[in-house]
């Protein structure tokens, strides 16, 4: 079988699409690379929606955090507390476990116990969380200066928010932003790992990769072959942010932009 | 355990609980809380020799041994660290046997990986095939920690080096001045000082360790996750005299908010510490805990 057949044949195998029975003996490099790729798909997926999703509810979580009404504090402290303070790894299982009790009480759940939902829910709430703290942060640390400024040109409520507040927040917050969606993607992969089933084998690139190793024995092969798939995601969401704090910082100074600087933040 | 615990389907749901919570198989889920804290026990101390070590070697004027630490610590930048702990455990098993099967079987002549398979004479193997069953498992919770180890450690080096960075140059120098050797300044004026710079990552660290370790279970070890899956699922009232439904979910909530607890207690001790090593330091935290008090 030449490399192309397995590209057409496994090359969207982890959306069900091709061929149904995943290879067995003879794991050639090739087979290994086109179905670890394939399974990419689901940490790309994964890892967008719940960063686009998730970049909203952060907004509202700092701004909840910071906000002088405890009625707001008090239920953004404690998501952010719930959902930073345990690991996403227990929180996998605990909302697996809920939304199969929800499905017993009501069908309307039952797509939230698929991966494909279920987890996304998760990974969305996670991301809001500990990117709120982020915003939460970059919010405390606006110069006072801006604020007293768009308070002389006469700016208030939403259009001090919307043309001062929130565009120097995410200009503070953006480099640790960066860091959080880098890590996104890496925490991504333990969705097949906790609870939720890879139905049909469908599953994300570290699935494969754990398949390959375990038939094979052989860690050396399929493991570098995930490091070198996320190495590319995670220069390719360099370059993304990178230009988009570029296109935040383009009022300032060169020397006084913020640079981005990636600090290993790790797992949840 | 107690007295009434004779027949538990007459009981009362506050007396049935305290039978159903102090049975024998509960109590390996109560264990298992002591298989978390052993690992952190062990791994928190052996990560930061493994991040001492690998920091050190990364300002080293040795080149190689400069270009080794600074892999080490750049190795867990772009790679999701759970590939790394599903890689490590096989690798350092096959490492291991493959060690002592060029050492005990010196005259073996066939391939050690033939197609799918890893073959290594018996003599070899790890543990030995003939070894009780608690050797296995400690063998599988030794490799856990060491590869807990080694990949914390690498988080651990980019902490510490940092933190070698932070102090002021002109401590350094002054140590020098008065004729210090290189090794003295290291070890008299560096790493003394390093702390206080470490502390906020290594605090960190700690949290991400603590938040790291239900991942023993894809090490394969019986961990919390284990049995909070084994004695959530739905018990039968053929097989137990505790019959209940699908109770994973109340398992997990209990980690979950195990979880929360440690972290905010950790967070709270840390936070002392912190307080602790700032005083007299030349920070703002210490400038400020001098006027505080003054």
């Amino acid at each position: 079988m030449s490399c192309w057949e397995t590209l057409t044949d496994y090359g969207l195998r982890s959306l069900g699409i091709g061929e149904r029975l995943l290879p067995r003996g003879d794991y050639t490099l090739c087979k290994q690379v086109v179905l670890i790729g394939s399974g990419m798909i689901w940490n790309i997926y994964f890892g967008v929606l719940a960063l686009m999703a998730g970049f909203f509810l952060a907004t509202t979580v700092a701004l909840g955090k910071a906000s002088e009404n405890r009625l707001f504090r008090k239920p953004a402290e404690w998501f952010i507390f719930l959902f930073r303070g345990s690991p996403l790894f227990i929180q996998f299982f605990f909302a697996y476990f809920l939304f199969l009790s929800l499905k017993g009480v009501a069908p309307f759940f039952s797509p939230l116990t698929s991966a494909w939902l279920g987890a996304l829910v998760v990974l969305f709430l996670n991301t809001s969380a500990y990117s709120g703290e982020i915003f939460y942060g970059a919010l405390l640390s606006i110069p006072k200066g801006d604020l007293e400024a768009a308070d002389a040109y006469g700016l208030s409520g939403w259009s001090k928010f919307r043309r001062v507040v929130w565009p120097t927040m995410l200009r503070l917050a953006w480099p640790a932003y960066t860091n959080e969606a880098i890590f996104m993607f890496h925490a991504t992969t333990l969705v097949f790992f906790s609870g939720f089933p890879a139905s049909q084998q469908n599953g994300d690139a570290l699935y494969y990769a754990n398949f390959f190793a375990d038939k094979t024995f052989n860690p050396f092969v399929p493991y570098p072959i995930l490091a070198c798939y996320f190495v590319l995601l995670t220069l390719s969401v360099i370059t993304l942010f990178g230009a988009v704090n570029r296109r935040l910082n383009r009022h300032l100074p060169a020397e006084t932009r913020q640079r981005l600087r990636i600090r290993p933040q790790i797992l949840r | 355990m107690f007295s009434f615990c004779a027949d538990p389907s007459a009981l009362s749901d506050a007396r049935w609980f305290a039978c159903y919570l102090t049975t024998g198989k509960i109590a390996n889920f109560y264990l298992s809380f002591g298989t978390v804290l052993l690992l952190l026990a062990i791994t928190a101390p052996a990560a930061l020799a493994f991040g001492f070590a690998g920091a050190t070697a990364a300002r080293s004027r040795i080149a190689p041994l400069r270009w080794l630490g600074q892999s080490y610590t750049a190795i867990v930048r772009g790679v999701p660290d759970i590939a790394f702990f599903l890689f490590f455990v096989i690798a350092l098993d096959q490492g291991f046997e493959w060690i002592r099967h060029k050492i005990r079987c010196p005259d073996w002549s066939e391939p050690i990986r033939q197609g799918n398979d890893f073959v290594v004479c018996t003599a070899a193997k790890l543990p030995l095939s003939t070894s009780p069953q608690w050797v296995h498992e400690v063998y599988g919770f030794f490799l856990a920690v060491l590869t807990f180890a080694i990949v914390f450690g690498a988080f651990a080096a980019n902490v510490l080096y940092g933190a070698m960075r932070a102090v002021p140059h002109a401590q350094l120098e002054t140590a020098e001045a008065y004729g210090m050797t290189h090794r003295q300044c290291f070890w008299r004026i560096l790493i003394p000082q390093m702390w206080v710079y470490a502390l906020p990552g290594l605090s960190n660290l700690w949290m991400v360790l603590i938040k790291a370790t239900p991942l023993l279970f894809l090490l394969g070890v019986e961990d919390i996750v284990y049995w909070a899956r084994e004695l959530g699922g739905t018990a039968n009232p053929r097989f137990t005299d505790y019959p209940h439904g699908d109770w994973r979910m109340w398992f997990f909530l209990g980690l979950l908010i195990f979880y929360l607890g440690f972290t905010r207690v950790s967070e709270l001790v840390l936070q002392r510490l912190m307080n602790r090593l700032t005083r007299g330091q030349a920070t703002s935290g210490g400038e400020r805990q001098r006027k505080a008090r003054a």
